[in-house]
């Protein structure tokens, strides 16, 4: 009965998907249709020709199929963003790259969102979720809640990821930043969110252990904190329902106010929050040493969860934003400093007792240079978010290092560490494929962001300063153009930083995949459930 | 923190797919500098515009606003360089150059109304884009006359735009529409004669006649050229909009209409330079190199 409800319900959606195609009043528009019809009646044909077949026992165990698909998609999604990267970064120090033929689809402009968008939610994102759905049901003793509802947040999340990219290429964007996706696109994103809250929440709701680890705490507050910024930020209306355009609910001051204080949380939730989660599990497993503190780890989760939120303001300082909003933006951005910082203490100071293990261990090395670039940017942030500091810092090179030395340091080589940890287990395989290629990986990755974050630091700063820089009548001294001549050769710098950093995530690509070809560990590798 | 430390603390006891929790206490400089964070922004709060009221919010004991702070800054160098600005918007432009110490100021100025208007087009060393209709200013090749008050006339105005009524003006006839395929490339041959240039010269002698029939009345029966009506003298080695074959014919058969906005605040709405910065500018143009 119920494959009969589902062959109806995708055939309608297929139905509809190709009439709003026929009837699309824009490009993105039309084109997204056509991708859900297709997905719709591929879902169909499958479904169909599976009807009447005797239904597979449940399976028990830990659900580690869908993992092992996110760990894959993240592997593959981070190759992408970070060539989009690259190739954006030679764009700024050569424009031809905007080649004439490509306008309006390749050009600076379309492909800068691409690339956040492809590193921020497509690498990251994914690793999100696989990761937790690994942590929540080791770590709770049980499989994932819900049956296939995790294979649906997996093929739902990446199905979004599609939506959104090839949106940003054909020019369908509401122009918000980490936020472009029009809304019809963030109506799916939030289905697919509500039903990733539900498989976490349910695994939790039904472990095994008595008590919720801590990395469980980081990535429910993700969950539900990304679901409330995301639908309150995307609050439009759609001028058509057969187009992609839509007018946003806030407007003025407010709409900008509300889009950074989902911006600073994506980076506070997203970035932070869940990868925090990632890093307490990992970590510790890596190092095999207990968690150095407890009590650090409930009092720097709740601070960090309390405090991030007021802290958007601090990206709208000296604009029509009221002073006393800007205050305290920045106010609790510095007060941020210290919660964040717990993190840091709680992942190094695991590793006491196992410095050791720095010198033989590549993986853990990839761990501790991570948190240690977190350190570093939740330093930083604060520092920047003071007016003083922000006047010169922003809208300049800086921001793009400070982010880049966070999501490149931190982000990614946290992923790297969790990817070189999961891929052996869940496929059973006695070690890595070569653990040199790791330290390869390491080396050119850590080089890569040095010359990333340095070039955009120098940079940042001389733009910073050449704009401000009046003569002694109080005259401008410098030309828009001649700040962004003289950025030259540190564009150039970037871009080869960029270089190093995609060629240690392709060789973590082959690495990764010579390892699943290799051949099975003789004993499983993975302890059972208990 | 050290490791000694460690080998006397209890874990919690829990474990999580083997994970376990030591019970280390708080480290106390990360709460101590936690706590002096949080009675800094007590502090900075009370000091600064920072909580939300009904209406409105505190203002902060220090009375600080970035908004007046930034009135303050550009009020103190207006009041500054109000004097030197009024001489600077009364003053005779021609004879601008016998007071030393208005006319510096005047390119200093001049400079900072050029990078933030003028660069888009002209570029920020004002040598233009070659060949692309965005003329070089840094040469003695004048379109419209290069004396002080010409550059000021053509800054105020601007050229062939609808702001102004006193714009530049003039319209180059698209030839293809009056001459045959044949008789274009003829004349392309006699321009590039007159230019110095490599040429075919059979083409080039009908080329000298239809010259003086179609494009003599404005460039001239030399094809120098006529600031008057900024015909661009076509015998020197400059070209607006490119010298070479192609570029000429394409020139000659759909024309060219340069268009240059009409900067005076007059026709901009309140948008754009004042009588002091217009002069400024013409000063500083002048004064790269091929002011007349």
């Amino acid at each position: 009965m119920l494959d009969y409800v589902k062959l109806a319900a995708l055939g309608l959606v297929a139905l509809l998907a190709a009439i709003a195609a026929n009837l699309a009043r824009d490009l993105p528009y039309m084109v997204h249709a056509i991708i859900i019809m297709l997905v719709a009646a591929g879902l169909f044909v499958v479904t169909l020709r599976r009807i009447g077949e005797p239904k597979p026992e449940a399976p028990t165990g830990y659900m580690d199929d869908v993992i092992r698909a996110g760990v894959i998609a993240t592997a593959l999604w981070g190759v992408v963003g970070f060539l989009a990267g690259v190739f954006i970064a030679f764009q700024l120090a050569f424009p031809v790259l905007n080649f004439e033929w490509a306008q309006g689809y390749m050009n600076f402009g379309r492909l800068r969102p691409l690339h956040t968008s492809a590193v921020i939610f497509a690498f990251g994102g994914n690793a999100l979720i696989c990761t937790s759905f690994y942590i929540v049901q080791r770590t709770s003793a049980v499989r994932l809640w819900g049956g296939n509802l995790a294979w649906f947040v997996f093929w739902g999340y990446n199905l979004f990821i599609v939506l959104a990219a090839t949106g940003y290429v054909l020019g369908g964007t509401q122009g918000k930043e980490y936020a472009e996706p029009e809304w019809y696109v963030d109506l799916w994103l939030t289905i697919v969110w509500v039903a990733y809250l539900l498989v976490f929440l349910g695994t939790i709701l039904t472990r095994k252990e008595k008590h919720i680890y801590v990395a469980n705490w980081f990535l429910l507050s993700f969950i539900v904190t990304v679901a409330m910024l995301h639908v309150v930020n995307n609050l439009s209306l759609p001028v058509s329902l057969l187009g992609s355009k839509s007018v946003q609910l806030f407007a003025g001051v407010q709409d900008a106010m509300t889009q950074w204080w989902y911006g600073h949380n994506a980076v506070g939730f997203f970035l932070t929050a869940g990868f925090l989660g990632m890093m307490y599990y990992f970590v510790p497993k890596q190092a095999e040493r207990p968690v150095f503190s407890y009590k650090l780890s409930i009092v720097h989760f709740w601070a960090l969860i309390f405090l991030y939120i007021w802290a958007g303001p601090h990206h709208l300082h000296y604009t029509a934003l009221p002073d006393w909003a800007s205050t305290l933006g920045m106010v609790f951005s510095v007060i941020l400093w210290m919660p964040s910082w717990g993190g840091m203490i709680n992942g190094l100071m695991t590793l006491s007792g196992a410095w050791d293990k720095l010198r033989t261990d590549p993986i853990i090395r990839m761990m501790v240079i991570s948190i240690g670039f977190y350190g570093m940017s939740t330093f930083e942030g604060p520092m920047m978010s003071i007016r003083a500091v922000n006047s010169l810092s922003h809208y300049t090179d800086w921001t793009i290092g400070h982010v880049h030395s966070g999501a490149l340091g931190w982000n990614g080589m946290i992923t790297f560490g969790a990817l070189y940890f999961l891929t052996p287990r869940l496929w059973n395989r006695e070690r890595l494929y070569s653990l040199d290629m790791v330290n390869w990986h390491f080396w050119l990755a850590t080089i890569g962001i040095v010359l990333y974050a340095a070039s955009m630091w120098v940079s940042g700063i001389m733009e910073g300063l050449m704009w401000r820089e009046v003569d002694a009548n109080g005259f401008l001294v410098n030309a828009f153009a001649d700040t962004v001549a003289a950025k030259y050769p540190m564009y150039v710098v970037r871009a080869l930083g960029g270089v190093l950093y995609l060629s240690g995530a392709i060789i973590m690509c082959y690495n990764l995949w010579m390892t699943v070809r290799g051949e099975p560990a003789k004993a499983p590798v993975m302890a059972p459930a208990e | 923190m050290s490791t000694e430390k460690n080998k006397d603390i209890e874990t919690t006891g829990h474990s999580w797919d083997g994970i376990e929790e030591y019970n280390n206490p708080l480290p106390k400089w990360w709460l101590w500098t936690f706590y002096l964070t949080i009675v800094w922004g007590l502090i900075y709060t009370i000091a600064y515009p920072a909580w939300p009221l009904i209406r409105g919010a505190t203002p902060g004991l220090l009375g600080f606003s970035t908004r007046e702070d930034v009135a303050a800054d550009i009020a103190a160098v207006n009041e500054r360089n109000a004097a030197i600005m009024e001489r600077l918007a009364d003053v005779e432009l021609a004879s601008l150059a016998d007071d030393a110490e208005l006319q510096g100021f005047a390119r200093n100025a001049g400079a900072a109304v050029f990078r933030s208007n003028c660069v888009q087009c002209h570029g920020a060393g004002a040598a233009g884009v070659q060949a692309s209709g965005y003329p070089n200013l840094l040469d003695d090749d004048w379109l419209w006359g290069g004396t002080i008050d010409d550059i000021a006339f053509t800054v105020t105005n601007g050229i062939r735009n609808e702001q102004s009524p006193d714009a530049r003006y003039s319209e180059m006839p698209a030839f293809g529409e009056l001459l045959e395929g044949d008789e274009i490339k003829a004349l392309v041959a006699h321009v590039r004669a007159i230019s110095g240039q490599e040429y075919d010269a059979a083409l080039a002698a009908t080329g000298a006649e239809l010259f003086i029939d179609n494009c003599a009345a404005c460039h001239g029966d030399e094809g120098k050229g006529d600031q008057g009506v900024g015909a661009p003298n076509l015998t020197d080695a400059i070209w607006l909009y490119g010298g070479d074959e192609a570029r000429l014919a394409e020139t000659i058969t759909y024309a060219r209409f340069g268009v240059m906005p009409a900067w005076s605040e007059e026709y901009r709405h309140g948008q754009g330079l004042d009588r002091a910065e217009i002069n400024a500018v013409a000063a500083y143009v002048h004064g790269l190199g091929g002011g007349q």
